[in-house]
């Protein structure tokens, strides 16, 4: 799944995949934090921060991320670079603030803490999550960073793809907004059928996004003679990025699916 | 006869210095769990807290009081010095004070049941002989403090459980909670009732047989249970807010069983927890009026009245704050959740109230809590913290202990 970005180190937007796995450690509670704690009640001290809310939050931080892709790109293709620079800086803010709640998510959830689903596979969700943001920066950074020019050719078929990638990172908060009445139901019931059914519409939706890119690499194929070699090259990749918003998305549904079956 | 008056003040004075403190700090725990999931407004529970706290300490608190007052000291190796009791009840009563006053400054998750039968444990067994300590008893309370935690684990579970199965996980758990949820309402009702007519009516001067009894409590429930389906047939589905919760109407259902769950939390607390301040403080009472140590006494109202007012103006005067800060901590304790711990918690505290266990209300609490997180009910539990507060109640004991053997020779010195 994961590509070689040998590439485009080159171009500083090398993905630190390995760094963000490291960080998964959770960092002692600080002192301050700690007596804090302390001054309180025992009742009140003993629920942990529960993880479900912020972790709906994230996504939906995510997705606003990956929802500006659209302005961003039809702002490229009429090669409007000033707009495109104001949207790539939400983007670059937004993209921030999934990381900034990411670890203050992993803060909370000490090895400690007893929850009905394995602190793991929460700490996973969490990852993949962030990873639809990522991606999302990463892709809008080559283009703006080239100034790349997108093919009239193949303009509206890509802003198609990029809008059905927005769908699957948009189906996958859907899904994820449903971890609190999961919880609440103790993953078992009705709640769970209605889980499945928003992730089967979720696989849907990647299962048409590998369509579209498969086109629509068929089309670039068609006039990559007439473009600049490099461009090409990159063109390709923005495309292999672009469409792995909507690949996070549906790893997000696989890791919602670990937790169904606990 | 001047000796016995300041022995009957001192001992008023520790006493609802006790007491406030059990109204500042451990109502919090029965209360914040229904401030916390929106049941009640702070205002609300700490009407309800001090209304039921007040009948609890009145109506059921007689059987803990008497345990604390003579179940722990052997009468009669006594007999000849009544004045030693009068010593370590005093020193018991500062000697549980002062170890709360500096266990909750340092933050320490003490209990209040733990620190007074410790230092009574303590005073006797070190000042009078260790013969005095009737052991078996102390074996028996001791045992309750493990038990029940477990127990109320054990039926919050359960109920958690049944809750999840009948309503939760159905195709339509608003109808279901509709359904359901007045049968909660009556076995809540049902066994608070119940324990408060077999044990604390006689208090009161009131005799109904057995089976009166059950079938009061029978009634008792039955109109309760009615007036609460009443409630809940008037709440409407918000389908804005359900939108963004599914369960948004469900725990609102929710929120009226547990409006009735926290009225009997509050009472239970009172039932025992009202005892620690008071029992020593009624044996004082008792020998001084005397002049010996009367096996047969018994309990003065007014004595059961003023740890109850102790402890409302305790949580007026402190324990509202209190209330209001574990309550926002605790937002995972949705009314589903909230209830099932509550009920278990509550049902779990009356029925050791009844049979004169003092037990500890938080760490029954948390026992509750910690089923309810078992049946897969809450989304993070602190276990270090849960270890924490098991951990401290070994500690508790001898350092109430302790404290006070060091009072009561203060006292055996000073005291006329």
């Amino acid at each position: 799944m994961r590509p070689i970005f040998t590439v485009l180190r080159g171009c500083g937007v090398y993905h630190d995949d390995l760094d963000s796995r490291v960080a998964v450690i959770p960092l002692r509670p600080e002192i301050g934090a700690w007596r804090d704690r302390r001054m309180t009640n025992m009742l009140a001290n003993i629920f942990g921060s529960s993880p479900v809310r912020p972790l709906e939050k994230h996504i939906g931080i995510a997705f606003r991320c990956a929802k500006q892709l659209h302005a961003f790109f039809a702002a490229a293709i009429k090669g409007n670079w000033e707009k495109a620079t104001t949207v790539r800086g939400e983007i670059e803010r937004l993209e921030h603030e999934a990381d900034d709640l990411k670890k203050k998510i992993r803060l909370g959830l000490p090895k400690s803490l007893f929850m009905p689903v394995p602190r793991e596979d929460l700490l996973e969700l969490l990852l993949v999550q962030d990873k639809i943001a990522n991606r999302t920066k990463d892709v809008s950074g080559i283009v703006l960073g080239r100034k790349m020019k997108i093919p009239p050719e193949i303009a509206d078929q890509f802003l198609e793809f990029v809008d059905r990638n927005v769908d699957a990172a948009k189906q996958a908060k859907k899904s994820v907004r449903e971890l609190d009445e999961l919880f609440t139901a103790g993953f078992r019931g009705a709640e769970v059928a209605l889980v499945e059914a928003l992730i089967e519409e979720l696989d849907r939706i990647e299962t048409d996004t590998d369509d579209k890119q498969a086109a629509l690499r068929a089309s670039l194929f068609q006039i990559e003679e007439s473009m600049n070699p490099v461009d090409a090259v990159f063109m390709y990749q923005v495309i292999e990025l672009t469409g792995e918003i909507a690949d996070m998305a549906e790893r997000v549904g696989r890791r919602l699916e670990l937790l169904l079956s606990h | 006869m001047e000796a016995e008056l300041v022995y009957i003040a001192l001992a008023a004075l520790f006493g609802i210095f006790m007491a406030w403190g059990i109204g500042a700090n451990d109502v919090a725990n029965a209360m914040a769990t229904s401030v916390g999931s929106k049941a009640l407004t702070i205002r609300q529970a700490i009407l309800v807290a001090a209304i039921f706290e007040f009948l609890g300490a009145v109506l059921a608190g007689g059987e803990v009081t008497s345990t604390i007052r003579k179940g722990i000291v052997d009468a009669d190796s006594l007999s000849g010095s009544p004045e030693l009791l009068v010593y370590g009840m005093l020193a018991s009563l500062l000697a549980a004070g002062t170890w709360l006053f500096i266990a909750s400054k340092n933050g320490w998750p003490v209990s209040t049941t733990h620190s007074i039968v410790g230092a009574i444990v303590g005073f006797a067994a070190a000042g009078i002989g260790v013969d005095a300590v009737q052991w078996g008893k102390v074996a028996t309370i001791v045992m309750s403090w493990v038990a029940s935690p477990l127990t109320a684990g054990f039926i919050a579970y359960l109920i958690y459980q049944s809750v999840q199965r009948l309503i939760l996980r159905q195709d339509d758990p608003l109808a279901m909670a509709k359904r359901y949820v007045p049968i909660y309402m009556f076995f809540a009702a049902f066994t608070i009732t119940l324990v408060t007519i077999l044990k604390g009516l006689k208090h009161v001067g009131l005799t109904i047989d057995l089976a009166e009894s059950y079938m009061l409590a029978t009634a008792i429930a039955i109109a309760i249970a009615i007036i609460g389906s009443i409630a809940i047939r008037r709440i409407q589905p918000d389908p804005k807010a359900e939108k963004s919760q599914h369960f948004y109407t469900v725990e609102r259902v929710f929120g009226v069983l547990m409006v009735i769950t926290a009225c009997g939390m509050a009472f239970a607390h009172g039932s025992n927890d009202v005892a620690n301040a008071i029992g020593p403080l009624a044996a004082v009472v008792s020998i001084a009026q005397t002049g010996e140590i009367a096996a047969k006494s018994a309990l003065p109202i007014w004595v059961l009245a003023l740890g109850g007012g102790g402890i409302v103006v305790g949580l007026a005067t402190f324990g509202r704050h209190v209330i209001a800060t574990v309550g926002k901590k605790i937002t995972q304790l949705t009314p589903s959740r909230g209830f099932a711990a509550e009920l278990a918690a509550a049902t779990t505290i009356v029925i050791a109230s009844g049979t004169g266990m003092p037990i500890s209300t938080t760490h029954t609490l948390v026992g509750a809590v910690l089923g309810v997180g078992l049946a897969r009910g809450i989304e993070a539990i602190d276990l270090r913290v849960v270890a924490r507060i098991f951990v401290s109640w070994v500690v508790t004991i001898p350092a109430g202990a302790f404290l006070s053997i060091v009072f009561f020779f203060i006292f055996k010195t000073f005291l006329p």
